[in-house]
Parts: C-alpha cells; sequence; structure tokens
C-alpha cells in the first residue's frame, strides 16, 4: 500500500510540455528521498484540461497541480510528499480560496461535465490491464458472453439509443442489427480512430487514457455481429496512442480475453492496428476499408453498404473510438440508465474538443442538450484578453459557424443540423472578433481542396472552383454576382458527390454566408476585411499625433515604405513618420515594433 | 496535393535493404500489406524514392503503379528527403486561428524556402502538417520530435538559432 498516489497526465498536450520528464524527475527525488515504497507515481491519460498543462494530482489530498515544470518537482516532493504541506503556489488557482482548497470536481471546469465515455481518462494508467480491470473493465465482456445472447446485446444498443459519434449520428444499434442479419463465412468489427478533424482529439484521448475500453467494445460487437477479427485504424500522428493500443492488445492476449475460446465460451476475437498515412477522406467509412485493404483511400459508391459488402466484401461495421467506450458501460449500466442522459433523439453525453480563442482549451464530456453557452462561458472559462465571441465552429471542416444568436440552441445532433453546421466528431473551435469569417471559409475549403481524393468531379473541380472564388473575394476582387454563384455551387457540390467528404465539404461557405454575410460584402464592396486578417484588404497607417518620431519602424521596414513628414505633433519634439501604401507590402514589421501604439491596420 | 518528387540521386545501404527485405517478408501473407510495408520503408530510408518503392512492389508482388499510386495519395508518404530538422508547423484549425499561418510565413521567410523544401545545405526542411492534437497548446510546431508551443512570430528566430549550430 502506498500512502500517496501522483498522477500525472501522459497525453498528448502535457507530454509536448515535458511531462513524461517530470515522471522521471519525480521517481528520481522520491528514490533519493527513500520516499518510492511510500509514494506511487502513476502516468494517466489526459485530464481534460490542457489549457494548464503539465498537470499533476496529488491522492488522497486531491491536489490539483497545473503548469508543473521539471523545476517544480523537488519543491513538490519536499514540502507535499514529505512534509505534508500543499504547494499552494502551484495549484489550479480556481480551486484555491482563502480558507480551503476547492476539490477538483467543483470547479467550474468539470462542475457541469458527465464523464461516460472519458471516465477512466486521468484516473488510470492506461498501460496496466489490472487498472482498467479494477474499474469493472471486462465485466460487460463477460456479462454479454455468459449471460446474453447476439440479439439480446443488439436490443440493449437499440434501447439505449446511442448514435454513431462520428458525426453523421446513424443509430450504432441498427448498425449492427443490419450486420448480423447478414450471414458469411467472415465478417469484420472496425474502428475508425482516423481522427482527422483538424482541431479535434477526443478519440485519442480515450486512446491514450483508456485503451481497452475500446478493445473490450469491439470485441462485444463481434459478438453481437458474429465476428471474430477486428481492425483498428488509427492515425499514424497518434504515436502515444498506438503504443498504447499495442500495449494494451498484447495485455488482453494474455490475460485471455482476446484470442481463442474468450472466457471459456468458444468465443474468438482478435483485434490488428493498422496506421493511416494522413488522407482525410479515410474518415468516410468506405475509404476506411479501402485503405485497411493496402489501397488508394477512395471511396466506393453505396450501395452495397458495409454492412453487407464492407472490408475484403465481407459483411463490415464501423464504429468511431467514442461510439465503442460507451458500450461496456450502456451494458453494465441497462439502455434505461444511458437513455435518461441527453435530449429526446440524442441520448447519452458527447465529448468536445475545445479549442481556439478560450480559456481552457482542452476536452469536455456533457450530457447531450447543454447549450454552447455553458460549454463556452461556464466549462471553458470564456473568451481570452476581454475579446468578443463572434462564432463557434463545429464538425471541422464538414461543420458550419455558429454565431452569437445560436448560443442558446441545445446541443444534439438534429439541432446542429437545423442551424446549418453538424455534430462531427466534436470539434469545437472558439472565433473572436479577430478572426475573419471569409478567410475561416477558405481555410476549410484549401482543406478539402487538399484532402479531395479525386475520383468523382463534383467534389474534386467544384470545391476548387469554390476556393478560387473565396481567394478573389478575400483578394478584394469579388463582385457581388459571385456570391450567388457561390452558393448554387455549394448546392450542387452537396448533391452531386460520392461521399460524405465532398457532401459536406461546401458547409462552412454555406454557413458563413448564411450568418456572416456583412462580412463577405464588405470584402465585396467596401474592399475591408473589418477582422484586419486578409492582407491584400488590409491599410497601415501611422496617427500622426501619437508619432514621436523615433523612425524605429522606418528602419525595420524591409522595403523602406516608411519614411519622414515635416510634421510635428503637438507636445512631442521630432517630426512624425507616414507609410507609403504604393510601396507597403502589409507584413507588419512597422506594428510589432512601434512602442507607442502610433501604428494601426485596418 | 501535388507531390515533390526529389531529384537527389539514391543511396540505399545494404544494411537498408537487408531491413526493407526483412519486412515484406513478415507482411507479405498480408492481403493489406502495401501501407505498412511502405511505412516501415519510409523509418528505414527517410523517404520513398522510386528506387524503394521499385523493391517494395518486386517484394510484395504488385505492380508498381499500385504502389506509386499509395505512395503519392497519402501525405504522410515523402518522395523527397527531409533535412536533418525537419521543422512541422501544425496548421490545424485550433492553431490556425491562433496565429499558426503568420509562423509557417515567418519560417519560410527566414529559411528562404517554401513549405515541403529543404535548404541547400540539408539543415532544415519545412513541411505544414495536419492537427497533431496538442491544441491546447496552440500554435504549436515540432522540429524533429521536439514540441514547441504557446508561439508568436517572435519566438521563431529563436527556435531556429538553437538548431543552427547543432
Amino acid at each position: 500500500m502506498y500512502r500517496s498516489n501522483v498522477l500525472v497526465c501522459g497525453g498528448t498536450g502535457c507530454t509536448s510540455s515535458n511531462s513524461l520528464k517530470i515522471v522521471d524527475r519525480l521517481k528520481e527525488e522520491l528514490a533519493a528521498k527513500g520516499l518510492d515504497k511510500e509514494v506511487n507515481v502513476i502516468t494517466t491519460g489526459c485530464f481534460g484540461l490542457c489549457a494548464l498543462g503539465p498537470i499533476m494530482v496529488v491522492y488522497p489530498e486531491g491536489s490539483f497541480y497545473s503548469m508543473v515544470s521539471v523545476d517544480d518537482v523537488p519543491e513538490i516532493v519536499e514540502e507535499h510528499l514529505l512534509k505534508g504541506r500543499i504547494v499552494t503556489r502551484l495549484l489550479y488557482q480556481e480551486t484555491v480560496q482563502e480558507d480551503t482548497i476547492k476539490s477538483l470536481n467543483e470547479t467550474a471546469f468539470y462542475a457541469k461535465q458527465k464523464r461516460v465515455a472519458l471516465r477512466n481518462c486521468g484516473v488510470i494508467d492506461p498501460e496496466k490491464i489490472d487498472d482498467y480491470i479494477a474499474m469493472d473493465g471486462y465485466a460487460a465482456l463477460g456479462k454479454v458472453l455468459t449471460e446474453m445472447t447476439p440479439e439480446q446485446v443488439i436490443q440493449t444498443i437499440l434501447d439505449s439509443g446511442l448514435r454513431g459519434r462520428g458525426g453523421a449520428g446513424f443509430p450504432t444499434g441498427l448498425k449492427w442489427k443490419f450486420a448480423a442479419a447478414n450471414d458469411a463465412d467472415q465478417k469484420y468489427v472496425c474502428c475508425n480512430a482516423d481522427e482527422g478533424d483538424p482541431g479535434a482529439f477526443m478519440d485519442r484521448s480515450v486512446l491514450e487514457g483508456d485503451p481497452h475500453a475500446v478493445l473490450e467494445a469491439m470485441a462485444i460487437a463481434g459478438y453481437a455481429i458474429g465476428a471474430s477479427k477486428g481492425y483498428i485504424y488509427v492515425r499514424a500522428e497518434y504515436p502515444i496512442a498506438v503504443k498504447r493500443l499495442r500495449i494494451a492488445i498484447e495485455q488482453a492476449h494474455e490475460y485471455g480475453l482476446l484470442g481463442e475460446d474468450i472466457f471459456g465460451t468458444g468465443f474468438n476475437f482478435d483485434i490488428k492496428l493498422r496506421l493511416g498515412a494522413g488522407a482525410f477522406v479515410c474518415g468516410e467509412e468506405t475509404s476506411l476499408m479501402t485503405s485497411i485493404e493496402g489501397k488508394r483511400g477512395e471511396p466506393r459508391p453505396r450501395p452495397p453498404f458495409p454492412a453487407l459488402k464492407g472490408l475484403y466484401r465481407k459483411p463490415t461495421i464501423l464504429n468511431n473510438v467514442e461510439t465503442y467506450a460507451n458500450i461496456a458501460q450502456i451494458i453494465l449500466n441497462g439502455p434505461e440508465w444511458f437513455a435518461s442522459m441527453g435530449t429526446e433523439k440524442s441520448k447519452g453525453t458527447k465529448v468536445f474538443a475545445l479549442g481556439g480563442k478560450i480559456n481552457h482549451t482542452g476536452l469536455v464530456e456533457v450530457p447531450m442538450g447543454t447549450t454552447l453557452r455553458e460549454i463556452i462561458y461556464e466549462i471553458g472559462g470564456g473568451i481570452p484578453n476581454g475579446k468578443k465571441f463572434k462564432a463557434a465552429q463545429t464538425g471541422g471542416p464538414s461543420g458550419g459557424c455558429i454565431p452569437t444568436e445560436h448560443l442558446d440552441v441545445q446541443i444534439d445532433y438534429d439541432n446542429l443540423l437545423a442551424i446549418g453546421s453538424m455534430m462531427g466528431s466534436g470539434g469545437l473551435i472558439v472565433m473572436d472578433e479577430d478572426n475573419c469569417m471569409v478567410d475561416v471559409a477558405k481555410f476549410f475549403l484549401e482543406f478539402t481542396v487538399d484532402e479531395s481524393c479525386g475520383k468523382c468531379t463534383p467534389c474534386r473541380i467544384g470545391t476548387k472552383r469554390l476556393l478560387e472564388m473565396l481567394e478573389k473575394i478575400t483578394k478584394g476582387q469579388g463582385t457581388m454576382e459571385m456570391l450567388d454563384e457561390m452558393e448554387e455551387l455549394c448546392y450542387y457540390i452537396k448533391a452531386n458527390s460520392l461521399c460524405g467528404l465532398g457532401q459536406t465539404a461546401p458547409n462552412p461557405v454555406l454557413s458563413t454566408l448564411r450568418y456572416f454575410r456583412d462580412e463577405y460584402e464588405a470584402h465585396v464592396k467596401d474592399k475591408k476585411c473589418v477582422a484586419g486578417v486578409c492582407k491584400d484588404l488590409l491599410e497601415f497607417t501611422i496617427e500622426k499625433d501619437k508619432c514621436i518620431g523615433c523612425g524605429m519602424c522606418s528602419r525595420k521596414c524591409p522595403v523602406g515604405a516608411i519614411s519622414v513628414t515635416d510634421y510635428i505633433a503637438p507636445g512631442k519634439k521630432k517630426p512624425a513618420f507616414e507609410i507609403d501604401h504604393n510601396k507597403c507590402i502589409k507584413c507588419g514589421a512597422c506594428i510589432s515594433t512601434c512602442k507607442f501604439g502610433a501604428i494601426f491596420k485596418g | 496535393m501535388q507531390k515533390k518528387i526529389s531529384s537527389i540521386p539514391f543511396s540505399g545501404t545494404p544494411e537498408q535493404e537487408a531491413k526493407l527485405k526483412e519486412a515484406i517478408a513478415r507482411n507479405i501473407d498480408d492481403p493489406g500489406a502495401v501501407m505498412p510495408v511502405l511505412q516501415e520503408a519510409q523509418e528505414i530510408y527517410g523517404y520513398l524514392p522510386i528506387e524503394v518503392q521499385k523493391m517494395v512492389a518486386d517484394g510484395l508482388n504488385v505492380p508498381l503503379e499500385e504502389v506509386y499510386g499509395v505512395s503519392t495519395f497519402y501525405s504522410q508518404f515523402a518522395l523527397s528527403p527531409k533535412g536533418k530538422y525537419n521543422i512541422s508547423v501544425c496548421l490545424g484549425t485550433a492553431c490556425y486561428v491562433k496565429g499558426s499561418g503568420d509562423i509557417l510565413d515567418k519560417l519560410s521567410e527566414i529559411l528562404g524556402i517554401e513549405a515541403e523544401e529543404c535548404t541547400p545545405d540539408g539543415k532544415f526542411s519545412l513541411t505544414a502538417c495536419r492537427c497533431i492534437g496538442a491544441c491546447g497548446l496552440a500554435p504549436v510546431l515540432t522540429v524533429n520530435d521536439d514540441v514547441y508551443g504557446r508561439l508568436t512570430v517572435n519566438d521563431v528566430q529563436g527556435i531556429i538559432d538553437k538548431y543552427k549550430d547543432a
């Protein structure tokens, strides 16, 4: 027995800021003080509050240390672990009150969350199967194999109302039912861990923090549909997730929880890993299967649907990581428990990756039906630097931008579709007044043009033409007719593309046209970018009454566009400078040099 | 995305070839072997010159055009070598809205190369990458395996200086 447990986050966010070096140093210091038999150091998955990483939590006190550096370790060991005095200086300041220290679950970030898919993340050591088993791990698989028929399993998932967490929200139980109904000598269970949405990292955190939850759920799915083989298609950009999955698969084999004759029931199930190689289209189900087959990840026309002819032309189901992370809980707690959370048509919880212009970047899991306002302002801690909220982007390159007027919409699959966005896999990027919505639309279009596989014309050429129009608008060469042409082209691409990538690619353009048409019009009519992002529309000016004539900007200007005038502002000693707009290349070097705030862009 | 194909002559060693043959032998019974073998080949050689692709095609007994099709389809496969230090700037949404585009521009200006290019001395290469998932640290760049986060344009020169003489 250890008297203290120190949990250090080993997720990608925290390891990027050196949390593993903190673990090493901690172990060294503890050994030097002879405390290594009393204090246990555990590397866990993601705690969610990535903005404050690296994160360390010390139990039994529950002290939540944030932004810890390697150099802080000796102090924590000496003061807290040896002498029992909490190092208040390093605590997450929200937990510190005048005379007491709040528990983590009472802080604004955690209080409104409900962790189902993430329940083990930041709690267990993901590289130890015993930790998972201690949290009822593999109990659901045992229950399914020994007490339930495949039909009962599928009915349970159907009754829970679980819908696919990958984006489209197709009922999971229904997918399983279709695949179970098709007879074949071989069926497959696949897991989509190719989290391609830029700015989304929910699935990665589940894989890094609780890999066995996915393995267990895949085995349950295998039993339900009659499959003996599974594939996890995971992004190669997630090395930590890949490593932990490999360890987890190996350990599950050792314990007889994967492989042959699981729990002595005669049920066989094995899982292989397949690494992606960076193609967004492989998040589409038929492309992913083509890619597992080792080919170019191009989509196939449907029908036949994968439930009939999927991987290697055999009946296949494909679910997303987060979907699987819910399965064992539904089996153990019953479908009613799961269906009691959420809204009428969207049950359970949803994990969101909060990013962009928000104070608490990180991972949150909330019941469906929570409003954007609650997520952004209560859990996320609002917008930094006192800036004004402009839009929230959900659904990545397939989704849309949600403006202020819809902040109080309850988030679920259907409500988001109704306001022109979509759930997507759960990336939620917050934008403030400094972000230009035309530029954001252009950013996503550049992404889809790059990632379009090229198989079908509407997507390959349509997105390219759309991007060209957006480029013209951001350069001040747009016309009002162009806005209507763009809209028409968007609907054409949506209606005619082969797969989900093309069918949703115009959404960022459509939603920004719908809610931020005034910004487009400002670019077209006034040739102005109000947010100051589109370089071609910018103009830099020196406010002569603020200029003290130091000449710093003039020396920094790479093209010699700044010269001295003969105007001396009242109270100043030297003449002011001015910018020649014909020479200026809008690099912004002058603004960052001026210490007196005399240069403006706009 | 158009791939840049290297004109640098191929210089593989017998050790590398032995490793590749071993990887081919290990995967040959897998019907979907092309991708995993190419991934290992890229780890061995650092990139995938046409000579390596030929060896993979011959070894797995699939047509070269299929191997070439796969290696040009996926963004992770590189057809030209990377520099000693590969600087990769995240252009995921979270980083982009926090200004990673400006950071890429600055790197490009200092190094005198565009994204997906390598400096003539082979020291630095520059790539624009998709989300690496460290959104909490946005904007982020990586130099080989080192991660630098919460960056501003002014940090760029300092990072390059760290590796310049290394």
